[in-house]
Formats: C-alpha cells, structure tokens, sequence
C-alpha cells in the first residue's frame, strides 16, 4: 500500500535532487540586474518589445540593446523605475511614436473602383493597389484594426490615419500592418539621423533645401497657430532659426510650385516670424535630450555648422565641447554678416539654444596654435568634428598690393564685431559681387563713405548674391560696375589712391566661367583710398596639416570622404565651408546635421552605414509644369523694410518681420505638396477634371464628393 | 515495413492534433503567424522525443515490475515537468542558440497534453524502444506539420473577408475542424 506513495515520493526525490544538481553544474553567470529587472517587469511576456519574453527583455536592456521605455506593457512608470534601477536619466528620453509619410490621402489620382475588401493588405494585391501613387496611403485602415490601443482614427476628410500620441505606444503594430511602409516609428533620433531618400514622398521645397526641412508640415502648424509646433519642425533639421530666418536665400522657394501660377511662399519670412515669436516669448521650445551615452565629442569652430553639429549630437545624448578661434561663438555670420541684417543679440539666441542643451564652450582658443587633434584625442574625446571656416580672404595679386588701404572682405566686415579699428575712408572701391562684396559696399554706405564702387569682371547676371541684396544695395547708392576688370593699385608715399581698370568683354567658354577679353583704350584710373577685395575665401589650414597629418585638397580645403565627411584621420570628421569652400550658412548647418549623424554611428557603432538612395537631385516627378484647379493667390508676406534715408548713418535692421496674420494667411498658400499630389482648390461636386500634374498620365484628379449628409 | 506504416500512421492517419485532439492550446496559441509556429513545432519535436524516452523507462522498468500501471499519468505529469526544466537548464548553459530559439516555447509545452498523450500513448500500447522512438518522433511531426499548415492558412485569413460573427477564434475552429476532415481522409491508408 505504501508503494506508490515510495514511488511517487522517489520519484520527484530524483528529479529534485537532478534539477539542483543540474542547476549547480550548468549554472550560468548571469548579471544579478538581469534578474532584478525582469521583477520590475510586467511579466506578461506579451512579446511587444520584440524580445522572447520579459526575461529576454531584461537582459537586452541591461545590455542596453533597447532602451528602458521599450515596455509596453509597463509604460511610463515601469520604464522609469527600470531607468533608476540602471541607473539611467530617463526623463528626457522620449519615446518613439507612429507617424505616416504620406499627407495626400484622397488627393492621389484614382486607378480603379475598388469595392473589395476593406484592408489595405487585400487592395495592394490588386493591381498594386487602386490609385496611382506608389508612396500614397491607400486609407482603408489596417493600421488603425492593428492598433491595440486605439491610437489611430482614420481621417474622415483626407482619408489618412491620424495618430495620439497621449495613446500611442510605440508597439509597432500599426508599421507591420501597413504594406506599403508609409506607417513609421519615429522618436527623436530617428528625425535628426534621417536624410532624404529617393523612395520618399518629398514636396520639391523639401527636396531642394539644403537642410532638408519638412518645410510642408511646419508651414501646416503655422497655419494652424501651432506656432511652437512649428519651430520644433524646423529645429529637427536647423536650430538657428532667428539667423537663416534673416539671411537664408530661400532656395526652397525657388521650387516652389506656386511659381507656376503666381509668386512662391514666402517661406522664410514666416520661419522669421516664427523664431521672432519664440525669441519676443522669451521661452524657448523644448528640444528634447537623449539619455548620456558616455561618450565625449569635440567640435572645433563655433560657427553655423560647428553650433548646429553640438546641438544634434548633444540631442543624440553625446558630451560635447567646443572650441572656438575666436573670443565669441557664432562663427562667420556674427563676424561676417553686418548688424543691419542680423544682429548680434538677435544671432546670440540661436547659440543660447545650444549652449542651454548643455554643450560645453571654450573660446579663444586656436586649432593647430593652443591644441592639436592628438591632444584633444589624449584629453578622451571620442571623435572630433573639424567646422573650421573659411577664414583667409584671397587677395589679388596685382602690382601695388602691399599699398595701405587694401583690405579683404573679411577682415573689413570682422572688424565690426571685435575691439580692432573699424576700416574708415572716404571713397570706396569694393572687388567682387557676392554676398561678402554686398555687405561690404553696404557697411561702407553706413559709416560715412561719400562713394562706393563695386567692381565686377563679369556680367551683371553673373553676379552670386542674392538678388534682393543687389537691388538694396544699389538703391542706398552703390555704384555698380559690371564688365571692369581691376589691372593695378596706384599709390603715393605707400598710401593708395586709386584704382587702374579696364573694360572688358566676355568670351563664351564651354564648361566653365567665361572668358574675359580686355577692350583697347579704356584704361583708366578710379580714384579712392579703400580697396576691399571680396574675391574668394579659403580655410586656414597648415598649422592643422604640419601638426596632425590632416589631408587637404589642391583647393586648400580638408579632404573627407563625401559619404561620410571622414577625414583621413580615423574619427576626425570635417563639414562646413573647411569642406566645401564658402557656400550659405543653411548648407553648413546641413553639413554639421550630416557630420552630426556620421559622428553618432561611429561613436556608438563605429561604422557610418550609407544612405541608401540618398536624394541629391530633385525628383524628377516632382517638378510638374501647370497647376490645375489651383486659383492664383498673390504673396501676402512682405516683409516691412525702413526706408532707405533711416538707414544711412546707422546699422539699424533694414527688414523687418512680417505680423501674425501675415504669417497665417501666407502659410494657408501652401499647396501641401506630395511628389505628384498637392492640395487643389474646391471644386462642384462631383466635378472631375483632368490634371497634368501626375506623371502616370492620363489620370484623373478625384476629388472626395462632399458627403450628402454634411 | 511495420515502423514505416507506424510512422504514416502517426504523422497523418492519426495525427495527435486533427484526429485525436491532442494539444489544442498552443495549436490555437501560437498559430497565429508562421515564425512562431515553427519554433514552437521544433520544441514540441525536441521534447516529445525526450519526454517519450524518459517515460518509456520508467514504465518498463519501474512501473511495469511492480505492477504500478495505475500511477502512470502522476509519474508521467512529474517526469515530464522535470524534464522540460532540466532541458531548459542544460540548454542555456550549453546551447545558446538553440536556447534563444526556443526560448519562450519550452516552459509552455510543459502544460502540452501532445507531449504527455504520446507519452500514455507508448505506454498503453507496450511499444519497444525502437517503435517508441518512431512513434514519438513521427507524431511530433505531424503536430508540427498540422501546426504549420494551421498557421499559414491563419496568415491568409487575416485578410480575407470573414463575416464579422465569425472573425478570430470561431473562424479559427472552423478551420480547424476542415483540417480535421481533410486528415480524415487519410484513414483507409493503413
């Protein structure tokens, strides 16, 4: 009788006494914060951070192959007590929340009636799907059915998800249930990694600018009034907003597809306003930080790209220090650009923006003079970023060159800025005709110069300043020269006196600046006692390359690798005009967003991965020739300029900024655009018109019939 | 020839799933996506295999002799337990891989009445070593092949038109219950 119980009672006495001997002999040595973590874990081993489990999931964060928020179970809370457990800050983390790419929704031309199966998985079997855009939503709601929280509400105007945050977990149910990859995660890092791809859908504005602003969207919030919203669009890609909304050429504009039929948006002028509305509220919009990764990066040059740079990898959650040349950050456009466009004060709010994050600076200090590469490399910084500048002004070399009197564009307009003397004469003579040549006849204008020549050796239209910069110059009195070339400085007792000139005429040159060819018998002499060359820039370099080895070009810029802006220097990286030659702030704040993205894979991964379809020439698509069903509606934002008698004498801002009511009604002329689709004007119901927008010609341009019941 | 037939016949004739109903919780557990059904069929094969040898011994040896038979589902609920731990102890030590691939499924099968029905199975029919270690493999396999097949049609169903009354589980059994007929069809082979 008492066999079974001697069984039974054996029996689990082996296993038990197995099982401890097993766990003693494969014991496993396993970090005791697994353990703890996986307690502080839900323990529903729901599989929704994408891990085998919660005990797998513990040991991935304590790893740190996911992040602590990655719970979505837990939420908040769970995410902040693993955080104090590791030990880590996770306040400013924020987590990554679902998003669509696509904005066109219903406005995408039409292929066929569907009237099968309400899911998009079903409809893209079909023919690819019913409308024509490949990169399109096709709006019957997968992702919303896949959403386990009820984040997602299909738009019933446009047809597209729309996404709360406040729910929305970033479980990624909703990105494996849409087929056609519209449907993201997207958290802070992945914004300020991401560059423009081919495969995107990009509105030609967002295509053409250099910093590749999600220009369409920011001008949406500002329409709205989410003014706030709107600025932090913008800083996902450009955090100087106060000094690109004064100085920035808009070559975004340029694309603009209301061109077609009336005047492009005035695109900068509302990003002026907007930063204008943010420095005025004197509460900066939140930039969230990632949480500290430990490692250090060093970024040498204080200018636009060196400050946009420090700002994206101190949001990637990197230390960072910069080391500036000169006694005040701010680089080139606060020692090259005139208080009359942008001010000190006004630029110094963008480099606050920055500093505020925590970035470390420390002026007065020269690359290649007071440290070296190898030295910031000994001090621990994991990588190093060259934003150097283009600091030397070229100088002609004619006869008479060592004349007092001469000074480059550069080193006329810094001295504004800086306790050196301020350049003072009376008849100016200005070489050159970009935007440097411009500021300086106008600086001169403003400090009591009687005349101001500016000498170009081409055609007018040849000229690269801005246009707006040319007229403004000319209508407060610059005299412009074009087609005279400069062939010698005249001087007496050392001092110069005048110019000798010649008229020439232009040669057409295949492939290249033309020819110019001099005009006999129209030497003459200008008279004057300042010579300001702005003829060209180049980057300092030969303390760097004779300390370090750095490479240069034969262009005397730092040579890196296009892809990556590598320099020959492992984990030295090099962007910004010591790259690319002078070129606009907005493209060296690119640059220090591109060198920023390179930088963070090698310090955390350390390989760069390329960007795969990486777009640099516009779309072709995109640039469609006729609007249809768009009414013309005029620029309703100019900016208010002082008249030109107010502006002599004094270095007062010449533009102004537009109102809010400006700001709003120009931004409702955004057309919204898609690569093939903008937003049309309302049409009659069931109005069908023909568009030649698309290029999957012929098609029809659908509107959504107004429902009956509205 | 005869553990031929009995390896047809425990894959297909007599499938464990569709014609004897065992296992049903993880057939409508984890079937539905194909990646997940896989690992599960491969940890259900590993395991039903060990647990079959494990019981086979007792049985025979321990059991049988002293004419126990009656304690078999208690010992065998006991071994099995143990086992599914031990293997999973073992496994993490000394196969990282295939631990990471089994990972969650391993502690899930030991609630699998698959793994214990083959268990009894081997047992009420006094099959030898050899036969038993057919038996157990082939019948695992036809679990995991009912699985597959199960999860895959399940991947199709999700976007087909299924009248609202009918979506997710109903549909699922309904399915189920086809399957079931369909392997009906393979009794007259042996």
């Amino acid at each position: 009788m008492f066999t079974p119980i001697f069984l039974l009672v054996g029996i689990a006495f082996v296993s038990a006494i197995i099982l401890g001997v097993a766990a003693r002999i494969f014991h496993v040595e396993e970090d005791p914060r697994i353990e703890a973590v996986t307690d502080l874990l839900p323990g529903a081993n729901c599989g929704g951070c994408g891990q085998a489990g919660c005990s797998s999931a513990a040991e991935a964060m304590v790893k740190g192959k996911i992040e602590v928020n990655s719970c979505v179970v837990g939420g908040t809370e769970t995410a902040e007590a693993i955080g104090t457990y590791l030990g880590y800050d996770v306040s400013g983390a924020e987590p990554t929340l679902a998003c669509s790419s696509c904005e066109g929704g219903y406005r995408a031309a039409v292929k066929f009636n569907y009237s099968g199966l309400t899911d998009c998985r079903a409809a893209l079997q079909l023919y690819h799907g019913f409308i024509r855009c490949e990169n399109g939503c096709l709006g019957l709601g997968s992702c919303m059915r896949a959403c386990k929280f009820s984040a997602i509400t299909m738009s019933p105007e446009t047809g597209l998800p729309i996404f709360d945050p406040e729910r929305c977990v970033g479980c990624g149910s909703c990105v494996e249930a849409c087929p056609k990859g519209i449907v993201k995660l997207v958290g802070e890092t992945t914004k300020i990694l991401h560059w423009n791809q081919y495969t995107q859908c990009l509105s030609p504005c967002r295509q053409r600018c250099p910093a590749q602003i999600d220009i369409p969207r920011y001008l949406g919030h500002a329409r709205r009034g989410e003014f706030s919203a709107a600025l932090r669009t913008i800083k996902d890609k450009n955090p100087l907003t106060t000094a690109t909304g004064r100085v920035c050429p808009e070559l975004c504009a340029t694309e603009c597809r209301r061109t077609i039929n009336d005047d492009p948006l005035a695109i900068n002028s509302v990003k002026r306003f907007l930063s204008d509305w943010e420095r005025d509220s004197g509460k900066r919009a939140e930039a969230p930080v990632a949480a500290d990764t430990g490692k250090k990066v060093a970024v040498v040059g204080g200018g636009p790209s060196g400050l946009t740079a420090a700002y994206y990898l101190r949001r990637l959650g990197h230390q960072v220090d910069i080391f500036e040349q000169m006694e005040k950050l701010g680089g080139m456009p606060l020692y090259g650009i005139p208080d009359y466009r942008l001010s000190e004060e006004q630029y110094q709010w963008d480099i606050d923006g920055v500093l505020e994050l925590g970035v470390t600076p420390h002026t007065g200090v020269a690359l290649g003079k007071d440290f070296t590469i190898r030295s910031l490399k000994a001090m621990g910084f994991d990588a190093v970023y060259l934003a150097l500048g283009c600091w030397l002004g070229r100088m002609l070399p004619f006869e008479g060159k060592e004349l007092e009197g001469i000074h480059s564009g550069i080193d006329y307009l810094r001295r504004f800025h800086t306790d050196e003397e301020i350049i003072m004469g009376k008849h100016y003579v200005i070489i050159g005709a970009g935007n440097v040549a411009m500021d300086c006849a106008r600086s001169a204008l403003r400090t009591e110069a009687e005349s101001v020549n500016l000498l170009f050796r081409f055609s007018r239209d040849l000229m690269e300043a801005n246009a707006h910069e040319i007229v403004d110059a000319e209508t407060e009195g610059v005299q412009m020269h074009c087609l005279v070339s400069p062939m010698k400085f005249i001087g007496e007792n050392g001092k110069l006196t005048g110019i000798q000139v010649q008229d020439v005429t232009l040669k057409h040159n295949a492939g290249g600046m033309p020819d110019c060819i001099p005009v006999e018998g129209t030497v003459r002499v200008i008279p004057c006692d300042i010579v300001i060359q702005a003829v060209g820039q180049g980057a300092d370099l030969d303390a760097i390359v004779e300390a370090d080895g750095l490479e240069k070009t034969r262009f005397s810029t730092v040579d890196a690798d296009e892809e990556t802006l590598e320099t020959n220097i492992s984990g030295v990286f090099a962007g910004g005009d010591c790259y690319s030659g002078p070129r606009l702030m907005i493209e060296a704040i690119a640059a220090g967003r591109y060198a920023a993205r390179s930088i963070h894979y090698y310090v955390t991964t350390g390989e760069i991965p390329p960007i795969e379809d990486r777009q640099r020439d516009m779309i072709a698509p995109s640039l469609v020739e006729s609007l249809e069903n768009v009414s013309p509606v005029s620029k309703r934002a100019t900016k208010p300029v002082i008249p030109v008698e107010e502006r002599m004498g004094t270095f007062m801002e010449v533009e102004g900024t537009i109102s809010e009511v400006q700001c709003r009604t120009e931004s409702e002329r955004c057309l919204n655009c898609g690569i093939y689709c903008y937003d049309q004007d309302n049409l009659p119901d069931g109005d069908v018109q023909v568009s030649t927008s698309c290029p999957n010609e012929p098609h029809i341009a659908q509107k959504k019939k107004e429902a009956v019941a509205a | 020839m005869d553990l031929f037939f009995l390896a047809i016949s425990a894959t297909f004739v007599n499938n464990i799933l569709l014609a004897q109903y065992l296992g049903n919780c993880p057939f409508l557990g984890v079937s539905k996506k194909l990646e997940t059904a896989l690992g599960m069929a491969m940890a259900v094969v590993f395991v039903t295999v060990m647990a079959a040898i494990f019981t086979w011994v007792v049985f025979t040896y321990v059991l049988k002799p002293y004419n126990l038979e009656f304690l078999q589902t208690l010992s065998f609920i006991l071994i099995i337990a143990s086992l599914v731990q031990l293997v999973e102890i073992i496994l993490k030590k000394q196969s990282r891989v295939l631990y990471n691939a089994l990972g969650v499924y391993l502690p899930l099968i030991t609630t699998n009445c698959a793994v214990m029905g083959v268990a009894l199975l081997v047992a009420k029919k006094e099959y030898n070593f050899i036969e038993m270690l057919v038996f157990s493999s082939t019948s695992a396999v036809g679990y995991g092949l009912a699985l597959i097949l199960f999860a895959g049609i399940r991947e199709r169903l999700i976007i087909s038109a299924v009248p609202k009354s009918m979506q997710g589980t109903s549909i699922a059994l309904i399915t189920a219950g086809i399957m079931a007929l369909a392997f009906i069809g393979f009794q007259g082979m042996a």
